[in-house]
């Protein structure tokens, strides 16, 4: 799957796009397929706050729980529902339908400080090396 | 294909779908006091409608329900069991038999101490061994399992600290411990911190001294560890820690390595549990129950959850409920009784000697199996093992066969898989315990099948990714269990 | 020693195999300071006939040939001979946690039958799979009521078993939870009327009590929610539940289940469990056990929503619980199914007009309804015990404000003979 150029990326696996003055928050093709089957998400709730690199809920494989950090200081404005019914959602569609929350940002220039989809695609090839060792 | 043949396997329903009303198979003595109205004895709000979905089937039904379930399960006494640090080791008769003697079977918790003696004298020797088994120097056996007796050690070492002036706030726990660990930390309300194993597999001294400060309580260790390796150094990390006034936790889910061979009390450990459903032979029933008596040192003893067991005068046992400084109860009454009574049995009939020798044979098995693999499987980690070894699926995993995949073939093989994908330090882990409980010709068989399983993952891969093929059902759709759980039986909805 | 396999032949051979020439060998790398160097001080092993005799000796020291109507959390009630028929079998009592579905199909069917019927017998829509026992269950309960209500108070009535409360503390003490208690009626024996605040996460009642009181739960569910609190309801004596209605407004139920099928045993091992409503069950802890299908669409049984478990979520766990106590729920499944729905509710009928039959000639402390435990006022159990009869336990020690209160459990196992010499005793 690719990695489109508009959003920006984490290296803890989250993506993050811009929409007129929200955001809408995901996690990555990557992460979805090292986690394998997804069974169950916990999202925040609108209105709470977090701060970035602050985990705003966790994502469940049969054998793995995994947090999902916040790319950036921000407020819930809408909270996926589709998911809590079809979590098979976030295997199928990661950047896509699959989107978690959506967010009113803090700061804008926080994006900056974010990896493009070129950096980031470099990032986990950099990483499958390393776990190849 | 040796050793699995297919046999009888009854098909069999859940118990509900037996039922109809008016069976019955039970039956009690006549009443020979007068009926009382439960309406009017307890309110006629307080009482229920009958139990719904509640099963009605013939004492027939019964047997052979619960006997065709135990047919689809795989046991200690079926085959080889080699469940890395479960030590699934025989677990033998007599002690069943003694466990359940009118005389101690019935006796209640409550019984005056005078009228319990025997209770008493069991809890005293068997307390007696245990000390002298893991050179500590006093015992608590209240723990009910393995993690309720980390649970207990860490309120002990919180208890002592406390007493001192400061609880401390963290606790130091390798990446390779089960997982108990970190949760009984935090149960304790210890912050965790996590300690990087060396290339060796071991406890680095270097990031252990530099860990351990002011703020540390304890290290959790588990040793040998979770690879099967002994900590060499465990006398140099019990310097480190007490030099900072921390204290040695020491996890005996593999004591079963050392019995006879090395005490933990001579070694500078302060406190640790032992699982006498692992090294003690009591039976794992299916997941429990279990029983983890938790030994200390001295300065750890005033501290002890009640009740106590002490010698009054005249030689006669008592339990203690009131002691100032204990950190309370932690399981209501005498601990798992008749878990302790099935241990006592074993350490009786194989004494001191036999105790050794056990741990020797287990030693040994996990050693053979080892040299009898490593040619077909990684052994990620070269240093000696002692009970256990540890494989990596690395050479499989070419052949897109994983740990997990190798483990459900075993079963077609007739023999339980060992412990998949633990510990973590290990990328697709084959976790393998023998215990000392095979002979000879069941380890060759096993060495066999899994050096065939490694040609099929080369040559059929297809073969393994199916496995297993002898079972009655397949492998289960976990994912859906997962996302939609059903978690009981329901009544179909009539028509 | 006759439980190692293998001939001294065998052993030269693998060792040599592994290049070696003997057992000390294996343990070489094991720096010598700390290797025990000599035998353990230990008597020799003994044969099956000696160990036999040892604990027939112990077995002959602990009130051989009493009655005994001690209750109190633990009920001597009659174990269908099935029980440890089935349990014996070695499929069952030597495997392991059923991991490997595949493989445990037996324990794993047994546990969800048994998650089914807990759920069936209290109302609840889900039942873990056990856990160590009621006491511990509790604490587990309260922890799980501050994860579900961000809240860290509770109120336990002072009528919850003492030392399920006392376990509730060393629980608590290190998680930042407060504990308070919740006077009783010295009436009634019931729950005297209290008022809580909106900081507080759940209330904790026992029913039947500590004193063999039916608690009125409808009003304390009523109380609790009205708070924003959960209710917890503690169940020591199942039995009772062949009679009483479920406490289906509860909201979590910690229950020890000794009382199906479990023998006394000088307290344990027995099994608790924990059951809940199906929208808090991802904050429960202990195993669960779930159906699904294989690839060929038939029914199977797996361990399912293990990432709340230690295993995986270690120091976030629920709960550092490892173990459950199948064998012991499986004696559970088997004591439910042996009596099922009419067998139940007879089995109570009888506890209940044994213990009333013993009652009405009693002088009682409280005045609230009962189910087959009772406190009687006085209660003398010298006299008793020169008779061969353990007549009940001293509240003393838990309550001291009672004063002399003799707490009596009569069960289906009591005849009239038995009853009225109890009655004559303590008249």
């Amino acid at each position: 799957m690719s990695y489109p150029p508009n959003y920006r990326y984490t290296r803890e696996h989250e993506w993050i796009r811009l929409e007129n003055d929200t955001a809408a928050v995901g996690i990555t093709d990557h992460a979805q397929e090292q986690l394998g089957d997804i069974v169950y998400l916990e999202l925040p709730k609108v209105g709470d706050r977090f701060s970035a690199t602050q985990p705003l809920g966790t994502v469940e494989s049969v054998k793995a729980v995994s947090d999902i950090y916040s790319p950036v200081t921000c407020e819930v404005v809408d909270v996926n529902a589709e998911l809590a019914a079809h979590p098979e959602l976030l295997n199928q569609d990661p950047h896509g339908a699959a989107w978690l929350v959506k967010v009113r940002l803090a700061d804008r220039a926080q994006l900056d400080g974010l990896l493009s989809a070129e950096q980031y695609e470099a990032y986990i090839a950099e990483e499958a090396v390393k776990s190849d060792k | 294909m040796k050793k699995a043949r297919p046999h009888v396997n009854q098909n069999e329903g859940l118990i509900f779908e037996h039922s109809s009303p008016g069976k019955r198979a039970w039956q009690l003595p006549p009443l020979d006091v007068p009926e009382v109205d439960p309406a009017a004895a307890l309110g006629g709000d307080h009482i229920r409608e009958s139990i719904g979905g509640f099963p009605e089937v013939s004492e027939v039904e019964v047997v052979r329900h619960f006997t065709r379930l135990s047919t689809w399960n795989y046991g200690v006494d079926t085959g080889l069991y080699p469940l890395g640090s479960c030590t699934m080791k025989y677990n033998p008769k007599v002690n069943e038999v003694v466990a359940r003697l009118e005389g101690i079977a019935g006796v209640h918790p409550y019984q005056p101490d005078a009228l319990a003696q025997g209770c008493l004298k069991i809890l005293r020797l068997l307390s007696g061994c245990l000390l002298e088994i893991t050179g500590m120097e006093a015992i608590t056996l209240q723990p009910a399992a393995g993690a309720h007796g980390e649970l207990t050690g860490i309120l002990l070492v919180r208890a002592y600290l406390e007493s001192r002036g400061n609880p401390r706030r963290k606790i130091l726990i390798p990446d390779s411990a089960h997982g108990t660990n970190p949760a009984t930390a935090a149960i304790a309300g210890y912050q965790v911190e996590n300690i990087r194993s060396n290339a060796l597999g071991t406890v680095d001294l270097d990031v252990l001294r530099r860990a351990v400060t002011e703020e540390v309580a304890a290290l959790m260790i588990t040793n040998p560890n979770t690879l099967g390796i002994f900590e060499e150094n465990i006398g140099a990390i019990a310097e480190i820690l007490h030099a900072r006034g921390a204290q040695l936790y020491m996890d005996g889910a593999n004591m079963n390595a050392l019995v006879g061979m090395v005490r933990p009390g001579d070694a500078g450990v302060d406190v640790m549990h032992l699982n006498l459903h692992k090294t003690f032979s009591t039976p794992h029933g299916g997941g429990g129950p279990g029983a983890g008596p938790v030994g200390v040192k001295k300065h750890l003893e005033p501290f002890l959850p009640v009740p106590v067991l002490e010698k009054g005068a005249g030689g006669r046992l008592r339990l203690i409920h009131h002691r100032p400084q204990a950190i309370g109860r932690v399981r209501a009454f005498t601990g798992n009784f008749g878990v302790l009574v099935r241990a006592l049995a074993y350490i009786l009939a194989c004494g001191g000697n036999g105790l050794k020798a056990a741990t020797q044979d287990a030693v040994l098995n996990a050693n053979y199996i080892r040299k009898g693999l490593e040619d077909v499987y990684d052994l990620p980690y070269k240093q000696p093992s002692l009970h256990e070894c540890v494989f990596s699926d690395r050479l499989q995993a070419g052949h897109g066969v994983r740990t997990g995949d190798i483990a459900k073939r075993l079963i077609d093989y007739g023999f339980h898989p060992y412990t998949v994908s633990f510990p973590l330090i290990v990328h697709g882990a084959l976790m393998i315990e023998p215990t000392e409980s095979e002979s000879k010709e069941e380890l060759d068989l096993f060495i066999e099948a899994m050096r065939e399983i490694a040609r099929e993952a080369e040559q059929e891969p297809q073969t393994v990714l199916a496995a297993p093929h002898t079972t009655r059902v397949g492998r289960l759709d976990e994912v859906t269990a997962a996302r939609r759980p059903i978690l009981r039986w329901q009544e179909p909805i009539a028509e | 020693m006759r439980y190692l396999p293998k001939s001294d032949i065998e052993r030269r051979q693998m060792l040599e195999a592994l290049g070696l020439g003997g057992m000390e060998e294996l343990f070489a790398h094991i720096p010598a300071e700390i290797r025990l160097s000599r035998p353990l001080n230990l008597p020799d092993g003994v044969s099956e006939m000696e160990v036999l005799r040892y604990f027939q000796k112990r077995a002959g020291e602990n009130a051989a040939g009493y009655v005994s109507f001690l209750g109190a959390g633990v009920y001597h009630h009659f174990r269908p001979v099935v029980i440890d028929s089935l349990i014996s079998r070695g499929e069952f009592y030597t495997a392991y946690t059923p991991y490997q579905a595949e493989i445990a199909q037996g324990t794993l069917q047994s546990i969800f039958e048994f998650q089914t019927m807990i759920c069936q017998l209290t109302g609840m829509e889900v039942a873990n799979a056990s856990m160590y026992d009621g006491s511990t269950a509790l604490p587990e309960a309260v922890l799980m009521a501050a994860r579900i209500t961000g809240r860290r108070k509770v109120a336990v009535a002072r009528s919850v078993h003492p030392e399920y409360r006392q376990v509730l503390d060393t629980y608590t003490r290190f998680q930042g939870i407060q504990v308070r208690e919740l006077e009783y009626d010295r009436e009634a024996g019931t729950l005297a009327p209290f008022t809580i605040d909106d900081g507080v996460a759940a209330i904790v009642l026992q029913s039947p009590n500590f004193f063999g009181i039916v608690e009125d739960l409808e009003r304390a569910a009523e109380m609790a929610h009205a708070a924003g609190a959960l209710l917890i309801v503690v169940i020591t004596e199942p039995v009772s539940l062949g009679l009483l209605k479920p406490p289906a407004s509860a909201d979590i139920v910690a229950m020890e289940t000794q009382a199906l099928g479990m023998a006394p045993s000088y307290g344990g091992p027995y099994a608790g469990v924990i059951a809940t409503r199906e929208k808090y069950v991802r904050s429960m802890p202990g195993r669960l056990v779930g159906q699904t299908t294989d690839a060929q669409g038939r029914r199977g049984f797996c361990l399912t929503l293990a990432t709340r478990e230690q295993h995986i979520r270690r120091e976030k766990a629920t709960s550092n619980i490892c173990t459950n106590q199948a064998l012991c729920a499986l004696m559970a499944a088997i004591f439910m199914t042996v009596y099922g729905k009419e067998g139940l509710r007879e089995l109570a009928r009888q506890n209940l007009a044994k213990a009333h039959y013993a009652a009405s000639r009693l002088k009682l402390k409280f005045s609230g309804p009962f189910f087959n435990e009772f406190v009687v006022a006085g209660g003398k159990t010298r006299a008793l015990l020169d008779k061969k009869i353990l007549g009940g336990l001293d509240l003393r020690k838990f309550y001291p404000e009672l004063g002399e209160a003799l707490l009596v459990s009569v069960t289906e196992v009591h005849t009239r003979q038995q009853i009225d010499e109890l009655v004559g005793g303590l008249a």
